[in-house]
């Protein structure tokens, strides 16, 4: 470092205030709550799509909305909650927490993490926009496909397919390029002493999305744009009459689809060692275990993918091919499990906001996790595929795995990063009717799909409706749950108790050891790690 | 599993019965698939119960662990924390191995064996097949076809829309109801093949235990052998645009003898409509059949009023197409004109090509309703024997 960049990076409060300060940030930390603060906005955006489903749904007939605005807020809601919502946050976490566990002064490529933050809002804005576009006569809505965008459905589709494919590369760039930046700091950014073996947990679920993200979202991308040439300029890559294949569709989006559910997961399941061990005061069980059992999960995750159209007529041997594969991802899952449960073992475990969320963690995303053992299943899955049966499964996946583990991380090391501790009454309160209201809304779920109700139907037989009715309940029941989330994070963030540098009794790790909140270039001088 | 889950539930099925028999509107609760009516339902709803009982097993036992290691190693009750993170010693890995190997046998032993065979069993579409039905689904309508016989008919919702809008007391098959059922024999091998004309649909029949997609361009298969005579009702599973929650699946079983007399009963049907194709129709005549036909087939898209919801769906008031000329001066097809819009649809949109699903008849007769209807005032009509000549 010469002299003349050694005085800037003292200049701490010359940097620009207000508005434009978050414009043109390159901190890691500033970036990292910018995107929290996205995330935690796109959630309630999502949020208030599918509750505008769950109303239509609470009885059978039509009463609020046409089924074609239904199909828009069906689809929308999937990709808010994934793009917008789930993956923003796991990039917040990144973006805070990784230079300040590996001991480095921010993230290695500073500008492109401005710019991979910058291209989200009008990425959020391209794939809602359609919605009011339609209100001045422009188009007929947002896209109708669901989040899958099947062909030729979605060669059929109006403008907002278009809008939905620019959106989804602009995501994919923002995403390719937080990549990047992750796996560059993550290799040559680590203390001195700190081996890749003994980097902590969280760092090792993030390398593996990491690579997952730029190994599957170019083939998204060209998917999606196969997808707009077919509408736009002629090509047949999906149309049997010009000698296309329909299901080519469907393995290029679920090449991508596949992972991108350990994409969403991996970062979460990182973190939950970190809280185990730090709530149980105990250190973690089988860490080397956990860093095999994430690159092991990132391998099969990229080879499983046609478990998700297993109905569409595969040959027998890809059938049973993909079932064998997906079921193998069971004993890596059941490695984390295991480890998970063992860092518990003859702990002195205490049940602060952020253990609660990681204890509801396991079990709920254990239910997720053995209800896709048996959907793996080719025969059984023919009963399950498309059904609500799946919708319950995956959002045991991804609300009770990854918006629940994102819950964890926040109140786990929001007293590091605003300094102040959160209200725990209110984070407990948060916590107990997460969960009751998550299972009200979900439980029912997994009964209607084996009942037989196909899952994006605007309206159903008579036979679905007690189910319905208790599942909308449960929806709004835990939507309004998450504003005494919002209200304890903006709380925190405005004062209360102050926190300590650890922050937790039994907190271990690089990042414990600066100050709450860090200093603006968080590791002035390098930390060493001793070995041993 | 043992015989007494079908019969449990056959009891179950029964009490439900009598609770609908009984003047109530809405079903009970129901907890697990509906009653199994063919093999491959039977084996699916067995190993679907066999992989419940696994995993709540597993389930129980995990989370026992777990619970008892919240109870014990509380710091509240004073418990030390232990230095450990990893197995030590011979012992210990071997307690971490056991899971491992009790996990691999569950996968692909325990569940990986039965599933095997259900996979090959349902894959056999072939063998021994007694007969073929073609499926064709469409937005939103499926077309059954008997290649055996010659038969073809569509088939679709017949819920009033009333009902669906909360004007009418909703009926016990809501949404679940057809105009025409597919009707298949008691006990025959039936080879399914599947396909569509537009997007992707999928057939399904819950207590068949069999779904299957329907890809435009390709032919996919399956089969049953329903062993019980009854009416199944089941739905698309592939969302495929605005009406795919309305476009049911509902299977009539009969045994043999009346499968074959209402195979003649068909026939004969189908060939007095055809031959009505070759006769002058009467401008009333079309007109009747044609709103007939209209509201069954053109009214989701293009709306019982012809307004349509653009731009998706274009009106039929007032449009260019619709009041343009009907055929060139010579009795040929005008290409882009009405004629060729409802024969041979319009790529890349939900206009289908009708003239593959619909008679000379029906086409005919629609053309000339649309023609003098919502406000249009053409005063033309065509007959079924010129559409014939088209083809």
């Amino acid at each position: 470092m010469n002299t003349a960049s050694h005085a800037l990076d003292h200049h701490d409060s010359h940097h620009p205030t207000g508005l434009l300060r978050w414009l043109t940030t390159t901190n890691h930390k500033d970036i990292g709550t910018m995107y929290l603060t996205f995330s935690l906005l796109m959630f309630f955006v999502g949020g208030a799509m599918i509750l505008g489903v769950r109303a239509e749904l609470f009885q059978p007939g039509l009463q609020l909305m046409k089924p074609e605005f239904f199909n828009q807020l069906i689809g929308v809601h999937a990709l808010v909650m994934i793009f917008a919502a789930l993956m923003p946050a796991a990039t917040g976490f990144a973006n805070w927490m990784i230079p300040l566990m590996i001991g480095a002064p921010d993230m290695a490529l500073p500008r492109l993490n401005n710019w991979g933050f910058w291209l989200l809002p009008p990425a959020a804005m391209l794939l809602t926009m359609p919605f009011f576009l339609t209100l001045f006569g422009i188009g007929d809505g947002a896209v109708a496909t669901g989040w899958t965008l099947y062909a030729p459905l979605s060669v059929q589709g109006g403008i907002g397919v278009d809008f939905a494919i620019f959106s989804i590369h602009i995501l994919g760039i923002s995403s390719i390029m937080g990549s990047i930046n992750i796996i560059a700091t993550i290799l040559n950014m680590r203390a001195p002493g700190m081996t890749l073996m003994k980097m902590p947990l969280f760092c090792w679920g993030w390398l593996v999305t990491a690579v997952l993200l730029i190994i599957t979202l170019p083939v998204l991308a060209g998917g999606v744009t196969m997808l707009l040439t077919d509408r736009h300029f002629g090509t047949h890559f999906f149309n049997a009459a010009g000698g296309g294949d329909p299901i080519l569709f469907q393995h290029l989006f679920w090449f991508f689809g596949h992972p991108e559910v350990y994409i969403l997961l991996l970062p979460v399941w990182g973190l939950m060692p970190h809280v185990l061990s730090t709530f149980t005061r105990k250190p973690v069980y089988g860490h080397d275990a956990q860093v095999w059992s994430f690159i092991a999960i990132g391998v099969l995750g990229l080879i499983v993918w046609a478990h998700h159209f297993l109905t569409s007529g595969l040959p027998i041997p890809a059938l049973l091919y993909f079932m064998y594969s997906t079921m193998s991802i069971s004993l890596p899952l059941a490695v984390l499990f295991f480890c998970w449960i063992a860092t518990m073992w003859r702990g002195a475990m205490s049940f602060e906001t952020p253990m609660l969320f990681a204890l509801g963690f396991i079990v709920l995303f254990g239910i997720a996790g053995l209800t896709g053992l048996v959907l793996a299943d080719v025969a059984a899955d023919a009963q399950y595929h498309h059904s609500y049966f799946v919708v319950a499964h995956f959002h045991y996946a991804l609300f009770a795995g990854g918006i629940m583990g994102v819950m964890t991380g926040v109140y786990y090391w929001l007293p590091k990063w605003t300094g102040h501790m959160y209200s725990e009454k209110l984070g407990k309160l948060h916590f107990w009717l997460t969960v009751i209201s998550f299972n009200f809304t979900f439980m029912p779920q997994f009964f209607l799909g084996l009942a037989g109700m196909p899952r994006r139907i605007p309206d159903y037989a008579l036979q679905f409706a007690e189910f319905n009715a208790i599942s909308t309940v449960g929806a709004f029941a835990l939507g309004l749950s998450q504003l005494i989330f919002a209200y304890n994070v903006w709380r925190c963030v405005k004062g209360g108790d102050k926190a300590t540098d650890r922050v937790w009794e039994g907190t271990a790790g690089l990042e414990w050891e600066l100050s709450s909140p860090p200093p603006h270039h968080s590791w002035e001088t390098q930390p060493v790690i001793k070995a041993g | 599993m043992s015989p007494t889950v079908p019969r449990s539930q056959a009891r179950l099925l029964a009490a439900l019965g009598l609770v609908l028999a009984s003047g109530s509107a809405l079903a009970d609760f129901t907890w697990n698939f509906p009653k199994p009516v063919t093999p491959i339902g039977r084996d699916t709803l067995s190993m679907h119960n066999q992989f419940m009982v696994i995993i709540t097993v597993l389930f129980v036992v995990v989370f026992s662990i777990m619970v008892y290691s919240m109870i014990n190693h509380r710091k509240s009750v004073g418990a030390e924390p232990a230095r450990f993170s990893g197995p030590r010693g011979a012992l210990q890995w071997f307690w971490v191995l056991v899971p491992f190997a009790i996990l691999l046998f569950i996968d692909f032993v325990l569940m990986g064996i039965p599933a095997f065979h259900a996979v090959i069993d349902m894959e056999d579409t072939r063998t021994k097949a007694d007969m073929v039905l073609k499926v064709t689904g469409m937005q939103w309508k499926w077309q059954y076809e008997y290649p055996d016989s010659g038969i073809k008919y569509i088939s679709t919702l017949a819920t009033p829309r009333d009902q669906i809008d909360g004007k009418e007391t909703k009926g016990e098959h809501y949404l679940l109801e057809v105009d025409n059922p597919v009707v298949l024999p008691v006990g025959k091998k039936v080879r399914i093949l599947l396909t569509s004309t537009d997007v992707i649909h999928t057939w399904w029949v819950p207590q068949f235990g069999v779904k299957r997609d329907a890809i435009p361009g390709f032919l996919r298969e399956t089969w049953v052998r329903i062993e019980e005579p009854g009416i199944y009702r089941g739905q698309c599973a592939e969302l495929c645009g605005k009406d795919h929650g309305f476009m049911p699946v509902v299977v009539k079983a009969v045994p043999e003898a009346e499968y074959v007399a209402w195979v003649d009963k068909k026939k004969t049907e189908l060939a007095a409509a055809a031959a009505s194709g070759d006769r002058t129709w009467t401008r009333d005549e079309l007109m009747a059949h044609g709103k007939e036909t209209y509201d069954k087939i053109c009214a989701a898209c293009h709306q019982p009023t012809g307004q349509g919801l653009p731009p998706a769906f274009p009106a039929l008031a007032g449009s260019k197409i619709v009041n343009g000329p009907l055929l060139s001066p010579d009795g040929k097809m005008i290409p882009d004109s009405h004629v060729d819009r409802v024969m041979n649809g319009k790529t890349g949109t939900a206009m289908q090509t009708f003239k593959t699903t619909l008679s000379d008849a029906d086409i005919a007769s629609v053309i000339t309703y649309e023609r003098n209807s919502f406000g249009n005032t053409k005063g033309d009509m065509i007959q079924p024997a010129q559409i014939k000549a088209l083809r």
